[in-house]
């Protein structure tokens, strides 16, 4: 019975997104291709003021002096970055299928097992686009109305730059400076969208931003930018992605987010992140390299990251923050799921500024199959942080023994006040343990299913309610047909 | 109908032949016990009925309530019935005990084709199985038996098996590790559950625990036989003699 089930697993995984990969390129998008001209025309299309023009470009000009970062333990062969089209119209509509009955059934039978509705199921398998679903609807622009009138600016990076171009120009590029890092730098001259979002003094947005459609994150495009700020005294929480497979034709993706909290400002950032992580033989698949940062730039002021990763085949990713007020905060708590042939690097920075900052970082690293997942993490206490306090924790899962799981923290303490604790675990799920929950009634996948999630628990525990039950679900998708 | 029926059963552990032609029938309502030194087959044959992978059956055949055991996988076994108190239990980090069991007692009512508990339902129940066997609640409320003390590891066994409610208990020395009080509760625990629908098969070092579990028969095993079956009797017999007379050279 096993046998047969993996057999026809494998079927299955042979023609996993056999649909999501068609790209037939319209008129309306740029040749492949990056220089300075191309740089030029996307900042020309979307209609940008002259400032920030001269800031692509000069992003651009740093990127051509720069080379690919090797120090990541990832693999992936040479990456052809004049094969890429860096401009696509935004309503592009890619071969998409026309129908549901056209869309892999393996996909569908996860959207069903996440318990998606059909409308929403459509939208992601990219049958239909966002806007002709929630048109007639127009939740989105009861919504809007609601924190506008909080003085909330919530809307797209291009739309922002028309609308709050000095808010734009006021914190753009200061928490992730166009120099910052190979992709970062990238990312700099070519984005195409993302979000932004402005909460003025002392107004605490009512909801999760970004949680009101799960799919209003889908199709964001492949170099993705967000800026949130949050004023003085302001508070919000932000969800990024979607537990669903989303159905991507970019392999590469090369996003910039980032975060400033002035003073007792709160930043709450969760990310879900499952986008097509290749097939079993790690084909295909996306390679996230995204550059995450936030700013406690005022005195209390807190930002909290919480990420559950399980899907790309390449994820590098180490969402950071840097506590400059005094009594500021920082937490990092992250669940890096691989499975079959993907690989992780993920982590985090906490770098410690201000007096009396503290931070606090839970990793749990997942491995199956042939997987490997790497947690880096670096602590930096700068002399001027008087009794700074760190907390680490890294805990990884192997399940079997074809994975691997490495942890490389970084401590630097330049300040003799400073209290930093570390710790980190490794565990085999043990066939002991699974045996013992066979022997209660319970089928391996969900054996598995219920110990990862025990392990996963602490960081389930800092997502939005909604969105944790959700996690977990996903946590058990990602992971079927690892044992046994 | 028997609830067990074993014939001729051989196992091996790691290619290494342990179990050498087991014979076995335990009928509804009977309690059997067996003893034997260590390392005769006794956890090897628990292992074996229960389904565990790393015990290969390489001849005979188990019928539980006439279904073959071939055909059923370990969580099916358990589904079907049979539960195992597990000689070592392991921890599982994480999950509540409350929890795990919600999961375990709603995986079987649904393989039996019965209603799921809901949260409330599932209290309740866990209420009227405290009087069964006693637990305390910080141990429910507490992961998987993670830092449980010996003792109270076996004592969350018999809980899980009062809560499973299967039709046959195999309690793989479940009284070593426990006091004397708390192996009175786990044996009146056990008595509580006995009844004409269901069967045990209790193995044990000691004759004390057969004072309180009266079996209808006992065992003898040996280099993985079966070499001498009689009456309660047979226990105290074994608690004056030991296994001498059937250890022959390879005995300790
Ligand atoms: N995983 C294993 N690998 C190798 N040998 C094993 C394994 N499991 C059991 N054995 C061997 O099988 C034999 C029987 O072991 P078993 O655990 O069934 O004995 P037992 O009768 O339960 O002993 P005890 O009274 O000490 O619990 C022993 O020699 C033991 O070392
Ligand atoms: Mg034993």
């Amino acid at each position: 019975m096993k046998i047969q089930d993996e057999k026809s697993f494998d079927e299955l995984a042979g023609k996993q997104y056999k649909y999501g990969f068609v790209t037939d390129i319209e008129s309306d998008s740029l040749p492949p291709g990056l220089n300075e001209q191309i740089v030029r025309e996307i900042s020309r299309r979307k209609n940008e003021p002259e400032w920030l023009t001269e800031w692509r470009v000069k992003a651009f000009k740093h990127w051509e002096t720069m080379e690919q970062p090797t120090w990541a333990k990832v693999e992936f062969p040479p990456i052809d970055y004049q094969a890429i089209s860096y401009y696509s119209a935004p309503k592009q509509k890619i071969s998409a299928p026309k129908s549901l009955d056209e869309v892999d059934p393996e996909l569908l039978a996860t959207y069903e097992k996440l318990g998606i509705p059909l409308r929403e199921q459509e939208v992601l398998a990219g049958v239909v686009a966002v806007d002709a679903v929630f048109d007639s609807v127009s939740v989105a622009t009861t919504f809007r109305g609601k924190l506008e009138e909080m003085g909330i600016v919530f809307c797209s990076f291009s739309e922002a730059v028309q609308k709050h171009p000095e808010l734009v120009r006021k914190y753009l590029g200061t928490v992730v400076p166009y120099k910052d890092n190979y992709f970062a730098t990238l990312n700099s001259a070519v984005f195409s969208d993302g979000s932004f979002c402005y909460v003025p003094p002392g107004v605490r947005c009512p909801m999760e931003l970004s949680t009101y459609f799960r799919i209003n994150a889908a199709n964001t495009g492949q170099f993705e930018r967000t800026l949130l700020v949050a004023d003085e005294g302001a508070c919000v929480s932000y969800l990024e992605g979607c537990t669903a497979p989303q159905r991507d034709e970019n392999q590469l993706h090369a996003a910039v987010v980032e975060l400033v909290a002035l003073g007792n400002a709160q930043i709450k950032y969760s990310t879900v992140q499952n986008w097509y992580p290749g097939d079993k033989d790690g084909r295909g698949g996306i390679y996230n390299f995204v550059t995450k940062r936030g700013h406690c730039r005022g005195d209390n002021s807190k930002i909290s990251w919480t990420q559950v990763e399980t899907g790309s085949a390449i994820t590098w990713k180490y969402p950071s923050c840097v506590l400059k007020g005094d009594h500021s905060v920082g937490e990092f708590y992250s669940v890096a799921v691989t499975n079959n042939l993907q690989q992780a690097d993920t982590g985090t920075k906490m770098i410690h500024i201000g007096k009396n900052t503290r931070s606090t970082i839970v990793s749990k690293g997942i491995s199956a199959g042939r997987a490997q997942n790497s947690y880096r993490g670096l602590v930096r206490i700068q002399e001027t942080a008087e009794n700074a306090r760190n907390f680490s924790q890294c805990d990884s899962m192997l399940i079997g023994d074809r994975c691997g799981a490495h942890t490389f923290p970084y401590i630097e303490v330049g300040n003799p006040t400073a209290q930093v604790e570390h710790e980190a675990t490794t565990t085999k799920i043990g066939e002991d343990q699974i045996f013992y929950c066979n022997q209660r009634g319970l089928e391996t996948e969900e054996a598995v299913n219920l110990i990862v999630n025990g392990f996963c628990k602490e960081v389930f525990r800092e997502l939005p309610m909604e969105f944790a039950v959700e996690a977990q679900k996903l946590l058990g998708i990602s992971l079927e047909g690892s044992v046994g | 109908m028997a609830l067990l029926e074993i014939k001729d059963l051989h196992a091996s552990v790691a290619g290494k032949p342990i179990l050498k032609g087991i014979n076995l029938t335990i009928n509804f309502g009977e309690v059997h016990a067996i003893m034997g030194p260590n390392g005769s087959g006794k956890s090897t044959l628990s292992n074996v009925l229960a389904g565990n992978e790393a015990y290969e059956k390489t001849a005979g055949e188990v019928l539980f309530a006439e279904q073959n055991l071939d055909d059923l996988a370990a969580h099916e076994r358990a589904c079907a019935g049979m539960f195992l108190a597990f000689q070592y239990p392991v921890e599982i980090p994480g999950i509540s005990n409350m929890y795990f069991l919600k999961a375990a007692v709603n995986a079987v009512r649904a393989y039996q084709g019965r209603e799921q508990l809901d949260a409330m339902e599932f209290l309740d129940f866990v209420e009227t199985r405290k009087k069964v066997v006693k637990i305390r609640d910080d141990l429910l409320e507490r992961a998987v038996n993670s830092g449980f003390s010996g003792g109270e590891k076996k004592r969350n066994e018999i809980f899980q098996m009062a809560m499973l409610e299967p039709k046959l208990g195999i309690l793989d020395e479940t009284d070593s590790g426990l006091d004397i009080d708390a192996l009175r509760i786990v044996a009146d625990g056990v008595n509580a559950l006995r009844s004409p629908e269901r069967g045990f098969l209790v193995i044990t070092h000691y004759q004390r625990l057969l004072n309180y579990i009266e079996p209808d028969f006992v065992h003898v095993l040996v280099h993985g036989q079966i070499v001498k079956s009689g009456g309660k009797e047979l226990a105290l017999e074994l608690e004056s003699e030991g296994y001498a007379s059937w250890s022959g050279e390879e005995g300790p």
